[in-house]
């Protein structure tokens, strides 16, 4: 049914029916609308057996969902940011145990300095958590993506985060199309657990592995995301069947037959981008899009077979990997590897920063040009930079930087643009 | 030929025979049918205090759960001996997650059990969480105390040692005063754990409020067999908090571990009692009260104390808080006095 409505809320209800049996939920924010949405409707008994469960910390959000997950319960929680990180050590512990967990990561940046706004930071330092991670484009891939990530975990007994872009997505209106039961429960089967905390018959779950079989357990790991990176796509072709339309597979690749260069980026940027490559397409200029959405396993061939063509690559990344460059620009280099074309990675939209496509615009011509450096950080203010690196060279005691980054700066930062 | 004579008091104990008890009244360990949840072959250390608290709490459980069980376990002592795989010794459906999160867990488990439940896809199982003091009452608190204010349907239980003792016995919130660990060592002007420090959980457990609170030692286990059983009859969060010395963390002699329970009970420096809803209804009273230092003397942690010149004001200090116990909980019957 066509819906005007909330991403958040279209999560909800995409989450309530694939029929959950434990919702764990912890309030951060951009994710807390989801978590809500789906509080209500248990509480309303529109989500039939299914136990709502509000928790102390998201530590404890992610070890309940380990329990009823390891008890053979459809389980759900969701989180971002600071949330993601409190959680670290539970979401290790629920891939390594090979629990098909699924949450929703509504992406934000980590502080310090904090920052509620939107940025991949949060999921992408989890890149070696052992979770699938999936990157929503559009409110209707968010929706659609949970379905598919149920299915997924399941299949693979593999946990799941479905990433989708804190606030641009969760907090927008939007249309989406969400589906009758009767079409999900045609795709998505009850969940039959690999593994079960079961009184008839007694197993003990999480006992020490030591340097005998250590690494053939993690090995497994691995071999299970690279099924998944078989099954992914054959999901999506199984959901088009069932719903009719097109989401989710590993990535979406936009006018990029013909490209010389070709911008390579996850989430709801992708949209902005491809109004910029429309226009600049309408100009002459030979340009395309790749998206990715399965970020976890990476999609290494697909990417270069999206790739070889072209003569430049832009991986455009709302992440920073402190001391290098990108994250996401790391794994794609990979996948070029021995492919004669010029990379370059651009960190942009830091902490909610808005890219324009005016900015995209202007970056992309440099690009094509051959004038882009190895790493640019997109609309990046030097004179602030500047001024705090000066104060830093000349005065010890130089105090708190953020701070005195934001006076300079001054009170009219409220611009995010 | 050697041969022992028999006894139907064991001397000094207080403890009865068990042939002379009513069939209602003879231990869970005692019965034929018991489950060895914690089956043997295990690699505790000699004379462990946690593994023998551990095998008649959780045979005590599976017996009033009818052998429809699920434990929790914290990452430590228990949770390493016990699982060595491929050898493990649980006989029950077993999870270990990590060090902190056993009370999340066991919550879930609940959860699960409860829409498995309502769906007919499961009978009536219950759950039992089960941890070392430094699981409990520090890396584990804040889900603790969540399950407890939410009143989940799990029973806690904390076998106590006073310290980290799997990684080598540094201290904890439970480490009592004065006491020797690898991280409060007998040196400098106040050696040992520092007085006015460290928490009672079980006091914080009944601030919660939840249906049971109870503490328990392994000298006492058919009292401890009692409590866990109660606590099966009941709903909700409950707690048992169970005193295991640990004769390599406490310096102690393995055969000494129950007698050092004893005396730990038996000097007021652990109250042995249950509560119900925030309020203590029962007492284990003092059999025959012993000063705090015949306890001390038991364990080298305390060696210092009892050096060239013994630090007797240290002393004072313990066998105080003792009395501070004996007052608080009602320790001692007064006639019997």
């Amino acid at each position: 049914m066509l819906k005007q409505t909330e991403g958040s809320h279209a999560v909800a209800e995409a989450v309530a029916l694939c029929r959950p049996e434990v919702i764990c939920a912890y309030p951060i924010s951009p994710q807390t609308h989801i978590v809500e949405g789906l509080g209500e409707m248990v509480k309303a008994g529109e989500v039939a057996n299914c136990e709502f469960i509000n928790v102390e910390s998201e530590f404890a959000a992610m070890s309940v969902a380990i329990g009823s997950s390891a008890t053979g319960a459809r389980t759900y929680t969701a989180t971002a940011s600071q949330g993601l990180l409190f959680m670290v050590e539970a979401v290790f512990n629920a891939s390594g145990l090979g629990l098909p967990i699924v949450m929703t990561v509504a992406n934000r940046a980590i502080g310090a300095p904090i920052n509620i706004w939107n940025d991949h930071s949060d999921s992408l330092s989890q890149r070696d958590c052992g979770w699938i991670q999936l990157f929503a484009e559009t409110n209707q891939e968010a929706l659609d993506l949970h379905i598919q990530a149920f299915k997924l975990a399941e299949e693979v007994s593999l946990p799941v985060m479905v990433c989708m872009d804190g606030f641009i997505l969760t907090h927008a209106y939007e249309r989406v199309d969400v589906p009758t039961q009767e079409q999900v429960d045609a795709f998505l089967p009850p969940y039959e657990p690999r593994q079960v905390l079961d009184p008839t018959q007694p197993v003990s779950i999480g006992a020490m592995v030591g340097p005998e079989a250590f690494s053939e357990v993690r090995y497994l790991a691995h071999a299970k995301q690279m099924q998944a990176l078989e099954r992914i796509p054959q999901l999506a072709e199984q959901f088009k069947e069932v719903f009719g339309r097109d989401s989710g597979g590993l990535t979406h690749s936009y006018l990029t037959d013909d490209a010389e260069t070709i911008v390579v980026a996850m989430g709801s940027v992708l949209g902005t981008i491809k109004d910029t490559v429309d226009e600049m397409r309408a100009a002459g200029d030979k340009i395309g899009v790749l998206g990715i959405t399965s970020y976890r396993p990476f999609p290494i061939d697909s990417v270069r077979a999206a790739l070889q063509n072209a003569q430049r690559v832009v991986v455009l990344e709302k992440s920073l990997a402190v001391g290098i460059g990108g994250i996401l620009s790391t794994d794609v280099r990979m996948a070029m590897s021995g492919l004669q074309l010029h990379g370059h990675t651009v960190v942009a939209g830091l902490g909610g920063r808005a890219i324009t496509r005016k900015s995209l615009r202007a970056l992309f011509a440099q690009a094509a040009r051959g004038e882009l450096g190895h790493l640019t950080f997109l609309d990046l203010d030097w004179n602030v930079v500047n001024k705090q690196l000066e104060r830093e060279r000349t005065t010890r005691r130089s105090g708190p930087a953020a701070e005195s980054m934001l006076r300079d700066v001054g009170v009219i930062a409220a611009r995010i643009g | 030929m050697s041969f022992q004579p028999l006894h139907f008091y064991q001397t000094g104990t207080f403890t009865i025979g068990n042939r002379l008890l009513a069939e209602e009244d003879l231990s869970v360990q005692s019965d034929i049918e018991r489950t060895n949840s914690l089956n043997s072959g295990h690699r505790a250390c000699q004379g462990c205090g946690e593994a023998l608290g551990a095998r008649f709490a959780i045979d005590a459980a599976m017996k009033a759960a009818r052998g429809r069980l699920i434990a929790a376990n914290a990452t430590g002592c228990l949770e390493v001996f016990s699982t060595p795989y491929p050898e493990t010794s649980w006989q029950i459906p077993w999870i270990h997650s990590l060090f902190g999160n056993t009370a999340a867990v066991a919550t879930g488990i609940a959860a699960a059990i409860k829409v498995k439940r309502q769906k007919g896809e499961m009978g009536d199982v219950r759950v039992v969480a089960q941890g070392g003091d430094g699981g409990t009452t520090d890396i584990g608190f804040g889900c603790l105390s969540g399950m407890f204010e939410r009143n989940d349907d799990v029973l806690y239980i904390c076998y106590d040692n006073g310290g980290y003792m799997n990684t080598g016995v540094q201290r904890s919130s439970a480490t009592p005063p004065a006491a020797r660990t690898a991280t409060t060592m007998p040196v400098g002007p106040e050696p040992g754990n520092a007085f006015g420090q460290g928490k009672f959980v079980p006091a914080i457990a009944m601030a919660h409020e939840i249906p049971y609170v109870a503490t328990a030692t392994v000298a006492g286990l058919h009292d401890l067999e009692y409590k866990v059983t109660k606590a099966m009859g009941m709903r909700g969060a409950r707690y048992i908090h169970i005193l295991v010395p640990c004769p390599l963390g406490w310096g102690s002699a393995s055969q000494d571990t129950i007698r050092l329970a004893r005396l730990a009970k038996e000097t007021g420096i652990f109250p042995v009692f249950e509560a119900e809803h925030g309020e203590v209804t029962g007492v284990l009273k003092i059999r025959r009260q012993q000063p705090v230092e015949e306890y001390l003397r038991l364990q080298k942690r305390y060696a210092h104390l009892f050096g060239k010149t013994p630090a007797v004001e240290t002393i004072a200090r313990l066998q105080a808080a003792a009395d501070k116990n004996i007052r608080k909980y009602g320790l001692l019957d007064q006639e019997a006095n």
